[in-house]
């Protein structure tokens, strides 16, 4: 089984980090792992995205032209990648800053207001962490407890933040399950 | 081996020198290399060792002959223009037969070109690139486990031969991040550097005095030492080359030559073809100097083999050298793309059944 996730969504947003951890959780889950920055002159316009590919075989092409998942948290990102999700994946949107939906009637869309629910815990930065929680529940392709272990490693150095991150990626989770 | 973390090849293959004994880092930040020397700004005195960002590429091509010179492990790191402007040190060090390791993580070109992932430069780093009859011993990773592996062994081999070592990645390979052990430690000393090193005689084990040069005025002085440097060049034909074997035990109807990012796509085609009933083998060359010339060549030969597709992200090189191995025998064909936008599996997969 072959799982790839599109994270996409302004520079700045944490994109790229959430992309890692949950490469980062996967691999201590026994998975293969790839993980692919967007470093091309889109990232000069604002976009940054990521792309993860998670597999129980060694991973052939790292390049997915149609992701199975995608995080979109803005509105350029779900206008950009939502047609290309494959069916039956999972579509996260960012409702906070992004009011359209996919229009997919083949995918497990969710719509979670990441950038809001990081405000009322403290801090806008958290969103990302947010939308990684309800991701990761709601596709279920990592163990939770490993996503909360690499989230944890990731933020080592800045251990304060530790208690925000746990209380994001919980409130990401609950969402997940309430809708 | 320790435990599997998680890494950007750039930062990898940074790692890797550090592990593999090289405490000297000479370099110039050009995209999509530029983590190298970011990561190594940071390791390199952690560890005792030296980085040093070169006023330009120019400039650190020579810093590596020096340092080499010296008897010290070195490398660089840079991308395609910037191996460009080193080609002409990189002939030098060849002639002056000192150890170095280049590692080249090409983007599109020609020119400025792009910064997105390509294979361009591989008459570059296999044919020449800097004037003269010299060849590097040329490795091409498809992982970022690879990349460290072979960043491991380059270093040996480059003193093995007095001679330079490239690593040939692509922007992907420098960009992505895999899980990666790193192999033990190998001592910061070159074994036989008392062979050219011009250290001073004190810090010598012999009483050979050592000279670093490459000008040889005299014809029949200058034709015996690239007699020389050929000698070696045979010898790396012997022992050196590397390739992986894909799907070749089947009876496959078409061959690919691939080699790195680019033939991880072609193993996914190879693997949804043999779904569909379609057996196609390949030969990934893991060496490009030395190329496996027997191993393509013999697997082009299999009965079963009607076509051979040497498909890579330039504009038809390393297809030259492919055909150059199959010797007529069979049709010899090119896919490839240089723009950045990597081949899809889909795509590779169009192709193959186009040719069948």
């Amino acid at each position: 089984m072959q799982h790839e996730v599109m994270f996409a969504g302004f520079g700045g947003q944490g994109i790229l980090m959430i992309g890692k951890i949950l490469a980062h959780a996967a691999m201590e889950a026994g998975q293969e792992v790839a993980w692919i920055p967007s470093y091309g002159p889109e990232m000069r316009g604002g976009t940054a995205y990521c792309q993860v590919v998670i597999s129980d075989r060694p991973i052939g092409s790292p390049i997915i032209k149609s992701p199975r998942h995608l995080v979109a948290m803005n509105r350029p990102s779900l206008e950009k990648f939502a047609e290309a999700v494959k069916p039956g994946g999972v579509i996260l949107i960012n409702s906070s800053l992004c009011p359209d939906r996919s229009g997919r009637t083949d995918v497990d869309e969710l719509a979670v207001p990441v950038t809001d629910l990081a405000k009322e815990l403290g801090s806008v930065r958290a969103a990302n962490i947010v939308a990684l929680g309800a991701f990761a529940a709601r596709s279920g392709i990592v163990d939770f407890e490993l996503i909360r272990e690499a989230v944890k490693e990731e933020f080592i150095h800045k251990e304060k933040l530790i208690p925000l991150e746990m209380k994001a990626l919980d409130a990401g989770r609950a969402e997940a399950e309430k809708h | 081996m320790g435990k599997k973390v998680l890494m950007k090849g750039n930062e990898a293959i940074g790692e890797a020198a550090i592990r593999a004994g090289c405490l000297n880092y000479f370099a110039y930040p050009i995209t999509p290399q530029s983590e190298v020397a970011e990561y190594l700004a940071k390791r390199m005195p952690e560890v005792g060792g030296v980085f040093v960002q070169g006023e330009s590429e120019v400039a650190v091509g020579y810093m590596l002959f020096g340092a080499s010179g010296a008897g010290a492990r070195v490398f660089t790191t840079s991308s395609s223009p910037g191996i460009s402007l080193m080609s002409e040190a990189i002939s030098y060090i060849a002639g002056a037969q000192c150890p170095a390791v280049f590692v080249n993580i090409i983007r599109g070109g020609p020119g400025l070109g792009g910064i997105l992932p390509s294979q361009g430069d591989y008459f570059q780093s296999v044919k020449g690139g800097g004037h003269g009859d010299y060849r590097m011993l040329v490795m091409a990773p498809a992982s970022v486990q690879e990349a460290v592996e072979m960043m491991m062994v380059a270093f040996p081999l480059a003193e093995k031969y007095r001679n330079p070592v490239m690593i040939l990645g692509d922007g992907l390979i420098g960009q992505m991040m895999e899980p990666v052990e790193f192999p033990d430690q190998l001592s910061t000393e070159p074994s036989n550097k008392d062979d050219w090193a011009a250290n001073g005689m004190e810090y010598r084990r012999s009483d050979k005095r050592n000279l670093v040069k490459s000008l040889y005025l005299d014809p029949e002085q200058l034709n015996n030492h690239n007699l020389l440097l050929k000698s070696k060049y045979e010898r790396m034909k012997q022992e050196e080359i590397r390739y992986e074997a894909y799907n070749t035990d089947s009876d496959y109807i078409s061959l690919i030559v691939s080699y790195g990012t680019m033939s991880r796509v072609c193993k996914t085609a190879i693997d949804n073809l043999k779904e569909e009933g379609i057996e196609v083998g390949m030969i990934r060359p893991q060496t490009l100097f030395p190329f496996p010339e027997t191993a393509i060549h013999d697997a082009a030969g299999k009965p079963s083999c009607k076509s051979v597709m040497s498909i890579e992200m330039s504009m038809g090189q390393m297809v030259e050298d492919v055909e150059r191995c199959v010797k007529g025998n069979r049709p010899v064909g090119w896919y490839g793309k240089c723009g950045g936008d990597v081949p899809t599996p889909e795509e590779i997969m169009h192709v193959i059944k186009e040719g069948i």
